[in-house]
């Protein structure tokens, strides 16, 4: 699958145009979520293939050390609060189009991902789709857990591509946090 | 800062509260001068919308001055005097940029967003003090208000008109425009209007401002009823006759071109559909009264329009879709595109066409706006409009 590009046929029974788990990745957990974005390809796979961008706008990485072109290691916040390690390699580079990674042997947890970028057939900006697949620590109980903590993977990627599309589109990410963003009464009955 | 609570079913009350801040570059933080409580903030005081939080600061009517802006917003200054409109939107997305900013992409938080996602099929946008599902923004019945997207949204006001004139540019006044733009008024047109709230009030002046020949205006409070006839349209009191019938004598069997529900999910009455729906809603098994839903579709004229200002959220049954094709209806709804129509909506407030304060029942301190709620649900035929004033 992630050799070829999404033939526009197959795109319509293919898990690209709905959030679901039929796409095949290597690994017990993934996701493919699809979002429109009002600006250039160019722009958007630019931000993203600066990887030192990834804890702008996601949740869940949290710093990124860039070791070399390909090679990066990130600190990433996995289920349970509990920081996990790995170090990334990339392994499809095509500017403006498609960025694909996988984790290297001794990162703490088993991940891959890709992303690519299409332009809108009629002229509504880019397409952008996000593949995330991993082995949740901790087998079955790990996923259950990732679920309960709402960093399940369909969960993660609708997420991430909202704050990414957030920060193209506007210059910012949309925040009612508590209470500095969004003062709020104290909790009571 | 003091602010208005929500703390469950027909609980809200006075807090002390942390100060907002400046989160994002484009943000804002008005010192609020005028807020005002809206007949949907009574869905949430009924606990109709589901996704509030005890603790949530309602409030979405609201205008104040600029005290402090983000780095990142050009167009604002401190000390400018804004409307804020009640729809926050981003002004950059697909739907922002077809001029639909009720349907901006951007503006609900990505962590808010799933839930209106699996309750409506697409992401809902942001709004203040309105539910998680838009976002769960503090409102403006408070002192003070963070404006997100602060640049796009809000309205300066020249010095020298007064807060009331301008405060209903924040919802009602747009609302009420919107409501008559989507009846696609042909001049002459008779319009019926469900309800004499404010909503209901200010899509009667629009739909004469927009053209209409008539409007006939429907509620069951003397004083709301006087409030429409004063504006030039004539009444119906559903107490009092039957409404359907009515119409069809008043427009010589044709019905109305259009017909308005500025009434929405808690509509009240009667008729059996309603007691059953009511029912319902009360075990919990459907969310909204959708009576003058149905009304709207049977009494408006074959080929004609419907337009729903009112608020509804969730599921309703018993709808006349029958009715709706066979006559061959357009329906039209929505959260109102209020950035849309702000500018020519303020030159129209400051020529003097429209009188925005006649509905104006009560002027209030924000610390009486728990007593204020009680009295806008209770006594509906007396308070129409409460306008609040931070001290």
């Amino acid at each position: 699958m992630t050799d070829r590009p999404i033939s526009t046929d197959a795109d319509v029974d293919s898990s690209a145009f709905r959030d679901s788990d039929l796409h095949e990745g290597r690994h017990a957990a993934d996701s493919l979520r699809a979002i429109l974005i009002r600006r250039p390809r160019s722009a958007l796979y630019g931000y993203w293939r600066d990887l030192l961008n990834l804890p702008v706008f996601s949740e869940t990485v949290k710093s990124v050390e860039v070791l070399d072109a390909t090679h990066s290691r990130w600190v990433v916040e996995g289920p349970g609060g509990k920081d996990v390690a790995l170090t990334s390699v990339i392994t499809e580079d095509l500017a403006d189009r498609r960025i694909a990674w996988t984790s290297t042997q001794g990162s703490d947890v088993d991940h891959e991902g890709w992303i690519e970028f299409r332009d809108h057939p009629f002229g509504r900006g880019t397409e952008v789709r996000l593949f995330i697949s991993y082995d949740p620590p901790g087998g079955v109980v790990g996923k259950a857990i990732a679920k309960v903590m709402q960093r399940e993977p369909r969960l993660q990627a609708r997420r991430e591509l909202r704050r990414f599309k957030q920060l193209m589109e506007t210059g910012e990410i949309s925040t009612s946090r508590a209470p500095d963003a969004a003062p709020r009464g104290s909790r009571r009955l | 800062m003091r602010a208005l609570t929500w703390h469950g079913k027909h609980n809200v009350q006075m807090d002390t509260v942390p100060d907002p801040e400046i989160i994002n570059p484009r943000d804002a933080i008005i010192r609020i001068t005028a807020t005002a409580i809206c007949g949907s903030d009574l869905h949430l005081y009924d606990s109709y919308i589901p996704g509030m939080s005890n603790g949530d600061i309602l409030g979405h009517e609201f205008m104040g001055e600029v005290v402090d802006v983000g780095r990142g917003n050009t167009s604002l200054k401190k000390g400018d005097r804004v409307v804020v409109p009640f729809v926050i939107a981003c002004g950059q997305c697909f739907f922002c940029q077809k001029s639909l900013p009720a349907a901006c992409d951007n503006s609900n938080p990505a962590d808010k967003a799933d839930a209106s996602e699996i309750a409506f099929g697409q992401v809902m946008t942001g709004a203040f003090g309105y539910s998680h599902l838009t976002g769960g923004y503090a409102g403006g019945q408070a002192e003070y208000a963070r404006v997100p997207y602060s640049d796009y949204g809000p309205i300066k006001i020249p010095d020298g008109v007064e807060d009331e004139k301008v405060l209903f540019l924040s919802d009602i006044f747009p609302t009420g425009w919107m409501a008559a733009e989507n009846c696609q008024i042909e001049r002459g047109d008779t319009v019926a209007v469900w309800g004499c709230g404010p909503v209901g009030l200010f899509a009667i002046k629009c739909a004469f401002l927009q053209g209409a020949g008539r409007v006939i205006a429907i509620d069951h409070h003397p004083n709301r009823l006087a409030l429409a006839r004063a504006n030039g349209a004539e009444v119906l009191n559903y107490h009092e006759v039957r409404v359907r019938e009515a119409l069809q004598e008043m427009t010589a069997g044709l019905g109305p071109d259009s017909c308005i529900d500025a009434v929405g999910m808690e509509s009240h009455g009667f008729s059996p559909d309603n007691i059953v729906d009511a029912v319902k809603t009360s075990t919990r098994m459907g969310t909204d009264r959708a009576h003058v839903l149905r009304e709207t579709i049977m009494a408006v004229r074959k080929g004609g329009t419907v337009s729903v200002p009112g608020v509804y959220g969730g599921f309703a049954d018993k709808v006349p879709v029958g009715a709706f094709m066979q006559k061959g209806l357009t329906l039209k709804t929505g959260q109102t595109h209020v950035q849309r129509y702000l500018p020519a909506l303020l030159e129209m407030i400051l020529d003097g066409r429209i009188d925005t304060t006649d509905l104006i029942s009560h002027r209030l301190p924000l610390e009486q706006a728990p007593e204020a709620y009680r009295n806008f649900k209770e006594n509906q035929n007396e308070w129409t409009k409460v306008v609040l004033h931070p001290e």
